[in-house]
Order: C-alpha cells, then sequence, then structure tokens
C-alpha cells in the first residue's frame, strides 16, 4: 500500500514545481508574472475545493476509484495544456492544469489516506507521514526533470507543448501504478497482536466512529482546522521568502549570503520539511497527537523568538531554527489525518480530512501575505537587513500561541456525534472474521 | 508438497511484487534527493 500511495503523491506533487513552466510561458506566450502564475494558482484553490467536497465521494468509492479520477484528471491537464500551448490559447492552460488538474490534485492527495490508516491502525502516524512525504517529494523530481526536458525540447511553444505531453504520459503511467496495487483491508482486519482497545487508551483516541457530515458540526473539528491553519501560516511565511529573507537578514555582516547560498538554504528547507513530514508524523504515534502539536506549535513559537532575538548575530542559529520551523510545518501536515483518526475514528476520516485542507487554501495566502506585506512596508521605510521581518515574526509566534491554546481546548468528540457501532470480530491474527 | 510449492512461489511472487513497487517510486525519489543534495552543496560553497 504505501508504494501505491507515493506513485500518486510523487507524480501530484508536481505542482510545486510550477515555477519552472513560468518563465518560458511568459517569454512564448507574452504573459505577466501574475497571469503565469494562474494556473498553479487555480490549481491549488481546486485542491483545496476538490478535497473539501469530494471527500464523501472518495469514500464512497474506495481509493482505486479516486487514484484513476486523479490520474485521469491530473494527466488530461497536462494534455489540455499542451493544446493550449500549441495554439496560443492561453485559458486553455488555465482550464487544463488549474481546473482541470487541480481535481486531479485534490482527489489524489486525500485517495490513500484512510486506506493506509486501515492498513496500519497501530501506526497511522507514519503510514500517512510517508504518503504525504511524497507530496514533498515529489517537486524535487519534477522541478530538475522539467527544466531538463525543457532544455531538450525548447522553450518555445513547440518545446512547452512536447513537454507538457510527456509529463501527461508519463505521470499517467507513473500513477497506474498505484490504481492498480491499490487493496483496502477486509473490514475488522488488524496487523498481529494489535487490539484497538488498547490503543485507545490516550484519552483523545477513540474506538468509536464519527461520520463527515457530524464531524464538522464538532467544536473539535474547527479547532483543529485552525491548529492547522496557523502552523501552516507559519511555516510557509518563511518558505515563501527563503532566499530573499537569509539574504536581507545578513546583508549589513561581514559575511553576506550569495544568491548561490541562499539556494542551498532553500534545498535544505525543503529536505527538513520532507524529514518533518514522515519523522515527526512517525514519532505521533510514540508520543500521541496533541503533544506532537504542543511541539510544532510551542517549540516552534520559540524558534521564531529565537530568530528574532538573535538578529544578525548568528548564521548557523538562524538556520538550525529555520530547519526545525520548517521541519514542524511539514510534520503538522503530515500528523493531522492520524489527529483526525484519534478524534473521529476511521469511517470517514479521508472526507473529513478533505474538509480540513481548506484551512490550507487559507494559509497559503495568509503566510505569504503577511511577510512580504511588513517586508515592503519596511523597506519603503527605509530599514535593511533583520528590521525587514522582525514584525513578521513576532506576528508568527502569537499566531502559534492562538494555535497552542486551540489545540489544548481539543477534548474527546461528545458521544452523540458517533455512528451506530459496526458488527465485526477481530480476531487478532491479521485477520477478519 | 504441492501446497508447500504452491505457497512458496506465492511467497517469491509477493516479495518480487514488494521490490517491484518499491523501485518504481523509489528511484524517481532518490533522483529528486540526489539533484537537491547537488543544490545543497551551493550552500557551503557559495
Amino acid at each position: 500500500m504505501p508504494p501505491a500511495a507515493l506513485s500518486v503523491h510523487l507524480a501530484i506533487g508536481q505542482a510545486y514545481a510550477w515555477s519552472v513552466f513560468k518563465p518560458p510561458l511568459e517569454s512564448s506566450l507574452g504573459l505577466s508574472g501574475t497571469q503565469s502564475a494562474l494556473p498553479f494558482q487555480l490549481g491549488i484553490v481546486m485542491l483545496g475545493l476538490s478535497a473539501a467536497f469530494g471527500g464523501t465521494l472518495v469514500e464512497r468509492n474506495g481509493p482505486r476509484w479516486a487514484m484513476f479520477v486523479s490520474m485521469a484528471c491530473f494527466s488530461s491537464g497536462f494534455l489540455l495544456s499542451a493544446l493550449g500551448v500549441a495554439t496560443g490559447q492561453y485559458w486553455l492552460v488555465v482550464l487544463g492544469y488549474g481546473f482541470v488538474g487541480g481535481i486531479g490534485l485534490g482527489i489524489g492527495y486525500i485517495s490513500p489516506v484512510s486506506t493506509l490508516i486501515k492498513w496500519f491502525p497501530d501506526r497511522p502516524g507514519m503510514a500517512t507521514g510517508i504518503a504525504i512525504m511524497g507530496f514533498g517529494g515529489g517537486a524535487l523530481i519534477a522541478s530538475p526533470w522539467s527544466a531538463q526536458m525543457l532544455d531538450s525540447f525548447g522553450t518555445g511553444t513547440g518545446g512547452i507543448a512536447t513537454t507538457f505531453v510527456v509529463h501527461g504520459v508519463v505521470y499517467a503511467v507513473f500513477m497506474t501504478m498505484g490504481v492498480l496495487l491499490v487493496r483496502v483491508p477486509a473490514d475488522g482486519w488488524a496487523p498481529k497482536g494489535w487490539r484497538p482497545g488498547e490503543a485507545a487508551t490516550r484519552r483523545l483516541v477513540t474506538t468509536a466512529d464519527v461520520s463527515a457530515r457530524n464531524a464538522v458540526r464538532t467544536p473539535q473539528f474547527y479547532l483543529l482546522w485552525l491548529v492547522l491553519c496557523l502552523n501552516v501560516t507559519a511555516g510557509i511565511g518563511i518558505l515563501e521568502k527563503a532566499a530573499p529573507m537569509i539574504v536581507d537578514f545578513f546583508s549589513g555582516t561581514a559575511t553576506p549570503v550569495a544568491a548561490g547560498a541562499a539556494a542551498g538554504f532553500v534545498a535544505l528547507l525543503s529536505l527538513a520539511n520532507m524529514a518533518g513530514r514522515f519523522g515527526w508524523s512517525s514519532t505521533s504515534d510514540l508520543i500521541g497527537r496533541k503533544n506532537m502539536y504542543r511541539v510544532y506549535l510551542g517549540v516552534g513559537a520559540l524558534l521564531y523568538l529565537a530568530i528574532a532575538l538573535a538578529g544578525d548575530n548568528s548564521k548557523p542559529l538562524f538556520i538550525i531554527c529555520a530547519l526545525g520551523i520548517l521541519s514542524f510545518y511539514g510534520g503538522g501536515f503530515a500528523t493531522v489525518p492520524a489527529y483526525l483518526k484519534d478524534l473521529f475514528g476511521t469511517y470517514e476520516v479521508g472526507a473529513i480530512h478533505g474538509r480540513l485542507l481548506t484551512a490550507w487554501s487559507i494559509a497559503g495566502v495568509l503566510g505569504p501575505l503577511i511577510i512580504n506585506a511588513i517586508a515592503d512596508g519596511q523597506e519603503a521605510a527605509g530599514r535593511s537587513g533583520p528590521a525587514l521581518y522582525t514584525t513578521s515574526l513576532y506576528i508568527m509566534i502569537g499566531l502559534l500561541v492562538v494555535g497552542f491554546v486551540a489545540n489544548e481546548l481539543i477534548r474527546p468528540v461528545h458521544d452523540k456525534y458517533h455512528e451506530q457501532p459496526r458488527q465485526e470480530h477481530v480476531t487478532g491474527k491479521g485477520q477478519a472474521v | 508438497m504441492t501446497g508447500t510449492t504452491d505457497s512458496a512461489d506465492t511467497a517469491n511472487r509477493r516479495t518480487g511484487l514488494m521490490v517491484l513497487a518499491w523501485a518504481w517510486v523509489g528511484v524517481p525519489f532518490a533522483y529528486g534527493v540526489y539533484q537537491l543534495l547537488l543544490k545543497l552543496a551551493q550552500l557551503f560553497s557559495g
């Protein structure tokens, strides 16, 4: 099951490498930077919407159907975009990659979550961590691969169209492996020696089930929505502005950071983001989800404080703190499906996860907006160096503290939201009866 | 006897499929990480 999930997430993670196509699209079709960003922005909006509204369909029709729909939409999005570039109709690129491909992103993102949790009820954090790490890894593959293809085929309309066609075909083949391999465990399946009752010894872990419809009526859903939104806002702010931020921070010191070194810093942050998705999410299986988010939000706030207080005095401290923040950002994404499983059970966890991902859409706008707007304002006021970012850093600390409080307020879901218990019997030998 | 051979064959096929499936996703992922490490080197040289 993990390779099946990875084949989908590694493919749709390509979305974060869209920037590779921006300069050639701008020069060949005469577009502005804002216009060339449209397919990506619409894609992310569609990711949130299709995950939120398609979650119940995914639960009803199963992961194979969802992975097939994701593959069909994501690949045909590229093919439509190729047609758009070849004929000079840019609206087709926006419709293809943004709208159709974006549906593939959302359905693909949530497609393996609930199945992974059902296969690994003893280690749900590790299982979803592997898949969601794949989404981070997708851009690592696509970015150099797409750039090499544009070098080979050319950056004119013909070259871009050919590159899009190759992407569509290769991703269709790559994702088909996931469609063919994915399997849902039999009802009542459990790993050898694992008993659901023992796992529920932690206060927040339930063995009951809550439907997606009921989940959105609980305060726990909105508290967790806030936790995810604020954790992502804090991380994405640094991620989006990492390269100029480290250059600006140390511009007034004896050892300024060169552009090449800043690119290396961005790469290091990507690695921390990916490692956090797997490492912290797996750790949450041992220490519990609530404690893990205490670390993300509480220690995250302290790391931001350390950056704000140290200013440009220590480059290693800046890098270490940024790495910690980005690892918590990735960990927050990867741990949330397991947190939902703890609170609402496995019944419709994929659909609930889909609805929660609207927090990502909001945070994706909020984080960069705060950092960019304040940095621009400070620059206009004649400030430079760490002063460009100090206010943003304190705002991020405030947001993380609010998130920490929201996490503290999360309590077990009231019995009135639980579904009627299902009739099943588990042998404890990895077999369903 | 035949049953033992059949179950051994099934186990071998399953292991082969597992290796293929992990290689399918592992090789592109390793390529991505390798490219990332090349960029990372610039942090220490630049």
